[in-house]
């Protein structure tokens, strides 16, 4: 899937990030970071806790404001004065460690919040293409279910079809297996291998090494809020070229998480 | 995929908690398991048996019993007291006549005194228009505190004042300022209206700075999580707002609001200051009139008959909320 997403002719990357510079206060988080991920293709972000992979996620949907730098997205630029925020998040889907599901509504009405109040689709074609989207994902019979009913597990499939309702161009996935008991991660990365499979455009932060291996074209490692090294994942775990990722690969495997 | 997986419903989607394997099966250790501990009989005497934070905790028959004979004891005590007490008949002459109570519950215009128990229905009145107007202009005043916009900077000023100033100023001279100002300034509309509609003003402009408070609270409650949840969706902050941030902060502070509006149902009697009859203007008048204050306990009964069911339906939902959380995070 990966070779057919590179070997396609397109028009320019659908994520650009082009020297970025991020700081919360006295703490620089991104420091003058560039990465581009095209149309279709699946880039994995590894790194040690706050070297800066989720704050590089919430910043391409505008969640954070950056300090320097540019964001493009399938070729615009987003992060200069003026852009409409609203509108550019709609074509990027984004979904988080915690899942932060809407806890005062069912799954359903968590699923079509979004396409109706913010692309106006009525109700019923709303609730029709949840309901797709949900028995996509085995979670027909959730429907009406309240959030905290719900196994973690669930709760992150339910979160990833309400970003996947909105149509996005781009999916940004932050670590959104971090929060699960291990025996429940591997129906969510079922969803995401099931999304690269059709040819969706993500960007991942994960820390779950086998799973990058196995489904990114390729690999970035961030230390401070740099790239580090990036490359296919076959060369990136097997043959490190640089000290720093090599070290971190050594402490994945020595906690026996490779 | 499968949908029972073990450990299925034990996930408390509680923000950020690490997601450390450590969570699964053991229900969350909480100050809530102890005390709350299921199936101890409780005593029904008090009628919260099984509800909210009980009167009694653990015990059975035999705690029953001891609470019933303790219950006596001390009520006893306290009518051996007020019987003993060298004015005690005076007293009961005065505040506890039972026909003077009964005639100022009914009133009677003839010998210059009105009814306590209609008049206590401009109280409701009152209360009940106040409590409409003061959680509209609360969270107006809210949402203005918890804006971030720079353009509304000089809101955020002026409903801080706002607030400083009604819930530093005694209401009671709220109700004085209002319905004697008002009507000094003579303007058309503005200044010829009743006691009652200047009492339910100065009520709103009062309350509504507590309860501006309590909103506030409420809004800070709900995890900044959320609200990057919906905007993330591409819904815009007004919309995050009504259908995701407020639901859910006022679903937070229903029983402090509720407080509030038990607190707002007796301050209505302020309003008699200005010569309003409401039920305790009506029974001073009676007191005054025929020099027996007995009209008063009625007003005090009647004001009891309204605010004691408001507040046990307080912690019912307290209690019912407590429940909702707790099955979010126990099988």
């Amino acid at each position: 899937m990966t070779a057919a997403g590179l070997s396609a002719p397109r028009p320019g990357p659908a994520i650009a990030v082009e020297d970025v510079d991020k700081s919360f206060g006295p703490n620089q988080v991104l420091s003058s970071i560039s990465l581009s991920v095209a149309t279709h293709e699946v880039v994995c972000l590894i790194g040690a806790s706050g070297s800066g992979k989720s704050t590089l996620l919430r910043c391409i949907n505008l969640l954070e404001p950056i300090d320097a730098g540019r964001i493009l997205l399938l070729g615009e630029d987003v992060s200069g004065p003026g852009v409409d925020a609203n509108a550019v998040r709609r074509h990027v889907g984004i979904v988080f460690q915690s899942y932060n599901l809407f806890p005062h509504m069912t799954v359903l009405r968590n699923v079509t919040l979004a396409p109706m109040k913010a692309l106006r689709m009525p109700r019923p074609q709303a609730e029709e293409a949840a309901a797709d989207l949900l028995s996509r994902f085995g979670l027909a019979d959730k429907r009406s279910e309240y959030p905290d009913r719900l196994s973690g597990g669930q709760q992150q499939r339910v979160a990833i079809v309400r970003a996947l309702a909105m149509q996005p161009q781009v999916m940004l996935l932050d670590e959104v297996t971090s929060a699960l008991d291990p025996e429940l991660v591997a129906e969510v990365l079922d969803v995401i291998r099931e999304l690269a499979g059709g040819g969706m455009t993500m960007l991942i932060a994960t820390h779950e090494m086998g799973f990058a291996k196995d489904i990114a074209s390729r690999v970035c490692f961030l230390e401070e809020g740099r790239i580090i090294e990036q490359a296919p994942p076959a060369e990136l775990f097997t043959e490190p070229r640089d000290d720093r990722t090599r070290r971190f690969l050594r402490r994945i495997v020595d906690a026996g998480r490779l | 995929m499968n949908e029972n997986e073990p450990g299925d419903s034990s996930l408390a989607p509680s923000h950020g908690s690490a997601g450390l394997p450590f969570h699964s099966s053991d229900r969350p250790p909480g100050p809530l398991t102890g005390a709350m501990s299921p199936g101890a009989p409780m005593a029904g005497s008090f009628g919260t048996a099984g509800r909210g934070p009980r009167l009694l905790s653990g015990g059975g028959r035999r705690a029953t019993a001891i609470s019933t004979v303790s219950t006596l004891v001390v009520l006893a005590a306290l009518v051996a007291i007020f019987l003993a007490a060298p004015g005690s008949s005076q007293v009961r002459h005065t505040f506890f006549d039972p026909h003077d109570m009964w005639q100022s519950f009914i009133g009677d215009p003839q010998k210059g005194y009105y009814s306590v128990g209609e008049a206590i229905w401009l109280n409701i009145r009152m209360f009940l228009a106040a409590e409409v107007l003061i959680l509209l202009l609360a969270l107006l005043i809210a949402l203005i505190r918890q804006s971030t916009s720079a353009v509304l900077f000089p809101l955020r000023v002026l409903a801080m004042i706002y607030v400083d100033f009604f819930r530093g100023v005694p209401l009671l001279l709220v109700v004085y300022a209002i319905g004697f100002g008002l009507p000094a300034l003579r303007l058309s509309f503005v200044s010829y209206q009743s006691y009652a509609v200047y009492g339910v003003i100065a009520l709103t402009l009062s309350y509504s700075a507590y309860v501006s408070e309590v909103y506030r609270a409420g809004l800070s409650s709900v995890h900044q999580s959320q609200v990057a949840a919906a905007r993330s969706l591409g819904l815009t902050q007004a919309t995050a707002l009504r259908y995701v941030i407020l639901p859910q902060a006022i679903r937070n502070v229903v029983p402090p609001l509720l407080n509030d509006f038990i607190s707002l149902q007796k301050d209505t009697a302020l309003v008699g200051v200005l010569g309003a009859i409401e039920a305790n203007q009506a029974a001073q008048i009676y007191g005054s009139t025929v020099f027996n204050y007995s009209s008063l306990t009625v007003a005090a009964i009647l004001f009891l008959i309204l605010t004691i069911p408001l507040a046990r339906f307080t912690d019912r939902l307290i209690d019912l909320d407590r429940r909702r959380r707790l099955a979010g995070t126990v099988t």
